[in-house]
């Protein structure tokens, strides 16, 4: 009785997560103006919506600028990330401390706010607080500070023999840092460099502050497609492109899942 | 000492000091992007509060700020909005997480992986969904507040998910059972074992719903048929429809000290569970 209990709470609770998202991908397949039930019968299931999207070529400008965004800022949060990780946890100073601290701030500061400070900054210095470069460090200003996170523990876990170790087989610094360091932290780094795309991605305040004139991301559109009204004649064809949002990403992590359990298990 | 050693020591202490500052000196870009990026701009967020138009130092937009009844409803507003989001997060996603730790339902993860999932698509797809399918069952329109709340609570719950299962499958069993072999009922076991030690993953997901929530206007616009302002919209308006520089950094300052004082209060209940685990 209670294990029913338990399975019909777990059931009411992923029904409340998927419904929505099993609605939009059905919906996907009906080329109507606004989703409901009747027009879904009267008009009927199609790939209209599909034709309609891979049609569309600013919509299909908006996705590619969105991965490209994401792709540049999850290498340069990266670089960046896993280079101050290994100076905050080997500096023992004021200096580590300091940039310890403040790499939290973002982390916890309200997006709003990170957003409002940035277009005061790039507006203070280039007079101009849009552009590319402005949203480039945005983002990079949202995701670096968790790339650092992610690779802080691989560090703690690290054997710190290793490191002096290559250096007494004579390593350079540099060699034992990229042949001895990186490789022990790298799943970190990959983790890192995985939440820093998704981060990316998910944005829509700091995007909408700083993206220059004309340029859209995926959200800032779809944003502003919802903002004016339900008869806006490109927002069905969102519906195709959430749905191939979604089911990508559910199959990219469950596929990852599948991986890593496989891996654990031999 | 020989020559020899003297060399030898000579050339450990160089590289001693070689490596240590080589290491260190790999944060010098972080730091100095920080600086640059986040310092910085919260400083300018500061003189900007301070400041009137022209540049002189002025409370004005602190007493404009506190002195209006609408921001001070819209605060207030928000405050609740994102209260009673977090409050439905947890009473929703405690029975999750404690489900999904203590059963054996979550074998391997998967079911999990599933209540986490909605993190990575983007939050206003989602929103979209949401809308939709609450326009499809007719419900949308009812209340605005209800669809905001409902629209948060959707955004919001895997955040709060997360950590309570992180604490929940962490926490050691053993206090469970030696509270009920001392006689507790399972209630008793529950208020006086499993939620105080639960304490610091109920925190991080507070930290992690509450804040957002108040300053997350996208929902609210979507879901609030653009009637529900919220703090994070006031100064959205204030950067871009009334171009008040001056008056948004005051309220951004506004909201920085909520934040360090929920910190705070987070940060005591932290205190109070390693107290828990240290008996």
């Amino acid at each position: 009785m209670k294990k029913f209990f338990q399975i019909f709470y777990i059931a009411l609770i992923l029904l409340f997560i998927y419904a929505p998202i099993f609605t939009l991908v059905l919906y996907s397949f009906v080329d109507s103006p606004v989703v409901s039930i009747r027009q879904a019968f009267e008009i009927g299931f199609s790939f209209d919506l599909y034709v309609k999207l891979f049609n569309d070529a600013s919509l299909m400008k908006i996705v590619w600028d969105t991965l490209f965004l994401a792709l540049l800022v999850a290498v340069l949060a990266t670089l960046l990330g896993t280079l101050g990780a290994i100076g905050i946890f080997y500096s023992k100073g004021k200096f580590g401390k300091g940039v310890s601290a403040a790499s939290r701030i973002p982390v916890i500061n309200a997006e709003i706010v990170t957003a409002v400070a940035l277009v005061l900054l790039f507006a203070f210095v280039f007079k101009e607080s849009r552009s590319y470069f402005a949203m480039v460090i945005g983002h990079l200003v949202i995701t670096t500070p968790f790339v650092v996170l992610s690779i802080i523990p691989k560090l703690k876990q690290m054997d710190s023999n290793l490191y002096e170790a290559a250096l007494d087989l004579g390593a350079s610094p540099f060699g034992a840092l990229v042949k001895v360091v990186i490789p022990e932290i790298l799943s970190g780094i990959l983790s890192g460099f995985m939440l820093a795309i998704t981060l990316s991605l998910d944005d829509y305040i700091i995007s909408a502050y700083t993206k220059p004139a004309g340029f859209d991301t995926i959200s800032t559109y779809v944003y502003g497609a919802m903002a004016k009204s339900n008869a806006n004649s490109s927002l069905p064809a969102l519906r195709a492109l959430s749905a191939i949002i979604f089911v990508v990403i559910i199959l990219v992590v469950v596929g990852k899942n599948i991986y890593s359990r496989r891996r654990e298990s031999k | 000492m020989t020559e020899k050693d003297f060399i030898q020591e000579k050339a450990m202490r160089n590289n001693k000091f070689r490596l240590s500052f080589s290491r260190k000196q790999l944060c010098l870009p972080y730091g100095v992007f920080l600086a640059l990026f986040v310092v910085l701009p919260l400083l300018l967020i500061v003189f900007y509060s301070f400041t009137d138009k022209d540049g002189g130092f002025s409370f004005n937009n602190f007493i404009r700020f506190f002195s209006s009844a609408t921001t001070l409803t819209t605060v207030i507003i928000s405050v609740l909005i994102a209260l009673a989001t977090t409050i439905i997060c947890i009473l929703l996603a405690y029975p999750v997480a404690y489900i999904l730790a203590r059963s054996n339902l979550n074998r391997g993860g998967t079911l999990l992986l599933l209540f986490i999932m909605p993190m990575w698509i983007n939050f206003v797809l989602r929103a979209m969904a949401m809308k939709d399918l609450l326009t499809i069952i007719g419900v949308f329109g009812f209340n605005n507040y209800v669809n905001v709340i409902i629209g948060m609570v959707y955004d919001y719950l895997p955040f709060m998910v997360l950590p309570l299962y992180t604490v929940l499958s962490k926490m050691d069993k053993s206090y469970v059972e030696a509270s009920k072999d001392l006689g507790a009922n399972a209630f008793h076991t529950f208020t006086k074992a499993t939620l105080p030690l639960s304490m610091s993953g109920i925190a991080s997901g507070v930290t992690m719903v509450f804040m957002p929530t108040m300053t997350c206007y996208v929902i609210s616009d979507t879901f609030g048929n653009g009637l529900i302002t919220i703090i994070g919209k006031l100064i959205d308006e204030q950067f871009t429809t009334f171009q008040n520089w001056n008056l948004g950094s005051a309220m951004a300052m506004v909201l920085l000290v909520i934040m360090l004082v929920s910190m705070w209060v987070t940060g005591a209940f932290k205190s109070e569970d390693t107290r828990g685990n240290n008996l």
